[in-house]
Parts: structure tokens; sequence; C-alpha cells
């Protein structure tokens, strides 16, 4: 990104003045070398986006943003209905409510070492990964409904979750305003037999080990200590909210003119949040929100069952659930006044800072955990939400590591069974069902997830907490 | 001289491109098929074991070919079956078109990924200059 044309406003904040259609100015947060790196068209996403009517502040742009469709992958914006506020479905994206979940296991690294192979196995027999595998569970019309609107709930009434676990996940396991009957049937069919699958492209199951403590009370409220294995997950609403993302984007673009809005930008679909359509793309994504919940939890509950059967003596606990493609409804203080607004976090997870009401009570004074994945060989973070960052974007921080080589120029310079062989060299056993998959993630074609975290600490969005590394990488 | 039927993957941050070139455009459209299945396997390892009948209409050629591109996808995800040659007619708003492949087998197809969606990022359908269209988009994975 050309930075000629940004204030910098202190070491990891730059800013566009609204020019043209702006209504309100595009920040951009990370250090030069991250902000440098950037795509041109981050910018101009983040651009586009502050042309949306009714969007409140600025349009931001995170450390790890890239090039998405309609906003930039990485961004945040919220919108007031007051104000003739939207909602876009091309702002949340395809795979809604994608998200991260670790579970603390209290095992130390050494009583899983020996076993790394078969827990591999087990895992990668449990859990069924990439394109065309289907889950254990099928379920009816009548369940797939009880499923959009109970979220992890559901899926706990169900027998697949441990009830301890809803505390730990946002909107305590269950979005409320899901609408099912606002699914439509070709979404419900494609996710009829998708429960509890991780999908592919960059979703994984990992066991990892935490590797180094960067706060030492925040570590041991979040009941992470050094040497120890947590389990970490990361996949999202599979067909179902796919299906609802590719519908909607194609129905908001459409019904554009006729809701007064001229886009810059056809994916940028979005629909006037007091309108019909906004409402009922609202409770579909909410169902899908629902659904990405319940996809988790079931996923947590089958590695549980490998992990009990192999380590009777794990003590598994929800760390916590992060959601990072999503728009809720919040409450946030605009000049002194606060405001309901509609806010779109696409590749961006949310951050509560120390104190906020809606962070679990046991872990409300170090802030809410913020969980970022990496790229398979270098490792994931936890991050605690920054008191600053309500102010700086909306409680928002970054998501991943976002790529920095697209997947054709990864399958030209990788080979899958080097990755693997270079992985298991450095202590990483992964499992895939494809080696071309593996080439197109891996690790050198996403930017350094270390620069991204630090990043987000020096523009106050969160802080480190702990720094997670592969043992064992269930790939999809 | 029309542009010979021929598809490519082009090159997107996150994701990847796909596009169609053919002598016609429902050539072109077919071609933008052979890409998307190209993101997952490579289209000419498959059989045409069985056959899908997809039909969709819209507004635009362009929200057509993202419609037909999602067709697919679908038929992908709930009969777990893979494409690799399509027959298109189009006329007028409407597109109807069959798909003939065979059931994903992970084991001997390694699907290299999953396709979430054809989106409207860089999407495109245009005559070519020299003849002949050109069907584009990026996908979703």
């Amino acid at each position: 990104m050309d930075t000629s044309r940004l204030t910098r406003v202190d070491e990891a904040t730059w800013r566009l003045e609204p020019e043209g259609a702006m209504r309100v100015p595009a920040i951009v947060y990370g250090t030069e070398d991250l902000v440098r790196e950037m795509d041109e068209k981050v910018l101009e996403q983040t651009r586009n986006v502050a042309c949306l009517p009714g969007i409140v502040k600025a349009a931001y742009a995170l450390p790890d943003a890239h090039w998405g469709y309609g906003f930039p992958i990485g961004g945040v914006a919220a919108f007031d209905p007051d104000a003739g506020g939207v909602v876009s479905a091309g702002g949340v994206g395809f795979d809604i409510s994608c998200g991260v979940r670790t579970i603390t296991t209290g095992l130390d690294r050494s009583e899983v070492a020996p076993l790394v192979e078969k827990l591999a196995d087990a895992l990668y027999a449990a859990v069924p990964v990439g394109l065309g595998r289907t889950g254990q569970i099928k379920l009816s019309d009548a369940e797939l409904d009880a499923m959009l609107a109970g979220g992890a709930r559901w899926a706990v009434s169900m027998g697949w979750g441990d009830p301890a676990d809803l505390e730990r996940i946002e909107e305590k396991g269950q979005m409320a305003g899901a609408d099912p009957a606002a699914v439509s049937r070709k979404a419900k069919e494609r996710q009829r037999a998708e429960m509890g699958t991780l999908g592919s492209g960059n979703h994984y199951l990992e066991i990892q080990e935490v590797a180094e403590i960067f706060d030492a009370e925040a570590a041991r409220v979040f009941g992470l200590a050094k040497g120890q294995v947590v389990v970490t997950i990361h996949c999202g609403s599979r067909g179902l909210g796919h299906q609802i993302g590719t519908e909607f984007l194609r129905e908001m673009a459409l019904a554009a003119p006729a809701h007064g809005i001229e886009l810059p930008d056809r994916e940028l679909a979005c629909a006037p949040l007091r309108s019909a359509l906004a409402q009922r793309y609202l409770g579909a994504m909410r169902a899908a929100i629902n659904c990405a919940l319940a996809n988790r939890e079931i996923i947590d509950h089958l590695a549980r069952g490998v992990l009990r059967r192999m380590f009777p003596q794990a003590r598994m606990a929800l760390l916590f659930d992060v959601s990072h493609n999503t728009c809720k409804l919040e409450r946030h203080r605009i000049d002194g006044e606060e405001k309901a607004l509609f806010v779109h976090r696409k590749g961006a997870t949310r951050a509560f800072g120390p104190g906020h009401p809606e962070v679990p009570e046991p872990l409300r004074a170090v802030g809410q955990p913020v969980l970022i994945g990496g790229s398979m060989g270098t490792g994931s973070w936890v991050l605690a939400g920054a008191a600053t960052s309500e102010q700086k974007s909306f409680a928002s921080a970054v998501h991943g590591a976002g790529r920095a080589m697209s997947r054709h120029e990864a399958t030209r310079q990788y080979r899958g069974d080097q990755i693997v062989a270079e992985l298991r060299s450095r202590g990483v056993v992964v499992r895939a069902p494809s080696m071309r998959g593996v080439a197109e993630e891996a690790p050198a074609a996403y930017k350094d997830v270390d620069a991204v975290v630090l990043a987000a600490e020096r523009a106050g969005l969160a802080r480190r907490v702990a720094h997670l590394v592969p043992i064992v990488c269930i790939k999809g | 001289m029309p542009a010979e039927a021929r598809f490519e993957h082009f090159v997107h941050g996150a994701d990847i491109g796909i596009r169609g070139i053919g002598p016609t455009l429902e050539e072109a459209f077919a071609q933008a098929a052979r890409a998307l299945t190209a993101v997952m396997v490579d289209p000419a390892t498959l059989q045409p074991r069985q056959t899908v009948e997809v039909a969709c209409s819209a507004p635009d050629r362009e929200t057509l070919l993202v419609d037909f591109l999602n067709a697919l996808l679908f038929e992908t995800a709930t009969r777990h079956m893979l494409f690799g040659r399509f027959d298109v007619r189009i006329e007028g708003d409407r597109l109807e078109a069959r798909a003939s492949g065979e059931p994903i087998d992970a084991a001997r197809h390694e699907p290299a990924v999953e396709v979430k969606g054809a989106t409207m990022t860089e999407l495109a359908v245009r005559p070519l200059p020299e003849g002949g269209w050109l069907a584009q988009c990026v996908v979703d994975v």
C-alpha cells in the first residue's frame, strides 16, 4: 500500500481523511512494514466501505488486512440504523461466523509427545475433513431448525458438548434473533450431513503447546501454563453459511438500486437495516452463527473423546470460542452518547477490554480472550482485548496472519509432501487429505503472524498473552 | 479467428480467480466451470459417469455466470460429486446445463480444497476483440 496518501497518527495508526464519496475517514492499523506490504486493494476497499450509508466514525483495516470481497478481510465497520445504516452480506462474508476455539487439557507436552503419531491418526479418523466428507450426524428438518435456533446450546442438549462450555462462547453459545425460516431450503440441504465437519482451505484442528507466556496474570486467568497442551479448532458454518452468503449477496446486489444505494463495487452488496431484506438477512445470518457455534462444539466434542481415550488424566475445559466473520448489534459510545450499532467484523475478532460486562465473569478482569490462528508451521496466539480497543476499533482485533502469497504461487513454489516432511523434522505432525491442499497452505504463503499480533498490541487493539506452537495439525 | 476453448486461473490475494474462454458464450461458461473444478481437482481425471442438470436465470450475464457456478457448487456439496464435462445452453436470461462427472473419492481425487462460493469480485462476461467470449470471477476457498 502506498503510504504517501495516508497521515501517520502514531506508530501503528494511519489515516485517510474523507475524500470524494467517503462519509468517514479510513483508518489502517499496522506497523510501517505491514502497511507497506498490504495490497493497494485494501485501501481501495476500505475507502469504498467508508462510502456506505450510515457508517459511523471510520472504516477500519486491521494489521492482517488483505484484499477481500467488497470489504477487506481484516475489516471493521459499524452502521447506525437511525442514520440510514446498512447491513452487508459481503461485509460478513461467505463463511459466516468462521472462528476459533481453544480448549485447555491440563496435559504437559511430555505426556503427549510419545503418542503424537497415534494421536494424529485418531483425531484424523474422528473428525471428518476436506471436500466430500460427511459427518456421522444427519439432521431431520426439525433438528436442523432446532440447531439453527439453538447453536452450541443445542449441541450440548443433544449430548455433543459440555454444558460448562456455554459460558465460554460468545453470546453464551446461542445467537439471539436467529430465524431458521429465513434460511433457504438449499442452505439447509447443504448442511444436513455436514455437522461436525472441519471443511478445508485454512481450517484446521491442532494440538498445540503453550510455548511462551507474555502476560502472566492473564495467562493464569485463562488457564494457560508454559509447556501445557491445548486443542485449537478453526472452522465455520460450513455449506449452510456459504449458501446464505451466496444467496443474500446476489439479492442485495440486485436490490441496491431499488433501495437507492449506489454501489462502488457489486461485492459491497448491502441493504438498509430498516428494510425487509436486511431483516431477513440478519435472521438467516444469525442462524448461520448458531450453525458455526454448534459445529465447533461438535468437533470439540469429537476431539475431546479422542483425548479422553488416550489420556484419561486430561482435564479439558473450553478457554474461549470467538467468531471472526459476523455482524452484531452492539452498544458503543459515540461522542459521549451510547448508540446501538451493527458492527461488521470481516476477518476481525471481537476484543472487549477488561471489565466489559459481556466478558464471562471469571475472565472479566483481564479482558476477552482473542484467539489468533496462524499458518501450519508458525504457531498461534492468545491475546486479551485491550482497554483501548473500544475507542480504537469498536472493540475489535485481528483474526490471523492473512495470506501473503496466492494459492497459485504457493503450489508453484512448494510441494505438499516436502512441507509435511519439513514440519515433521520441526516436531509438527500433519495429517491432510490432499498434498496440493498442504502446498496451498504452505507456512510461507502467510504473513508473519508474530508481526501481526505485535502490531495489534502496538495499535492498542489487544495485548499478547501466550504464544502457541503446533504439535499435531489436522488440515482440512 | 475466434478464441480457442480453454480455461485458466488468475491470482487473487487470498483466493483464486477462474477464467473460461471460448468461441461462444456457452463454451466460455463451460470452460469457466472446468476452471472451477480445477481449483479442487484436475478435471481431466474425472470420468463422466453421471450427468446432472442445472438451470438458472438472471437479469444479466455476469449474475448468470455466478448463479451457474454456484448451482454447480450446490450439486457438488449435496451429491458429493465432481464434474469435468459441461454442456451449456443459454437463451436470453436463462441457462440450462448438463454437468457430467463422478462421486468424490477422497483417496483417488485428493481434492485440494472445497470452494465456498463464486463471488462477484473480478466478475466479467464479455466478448473478446479477436472473437469469442471470456467469463471469469474469483471464487472463495
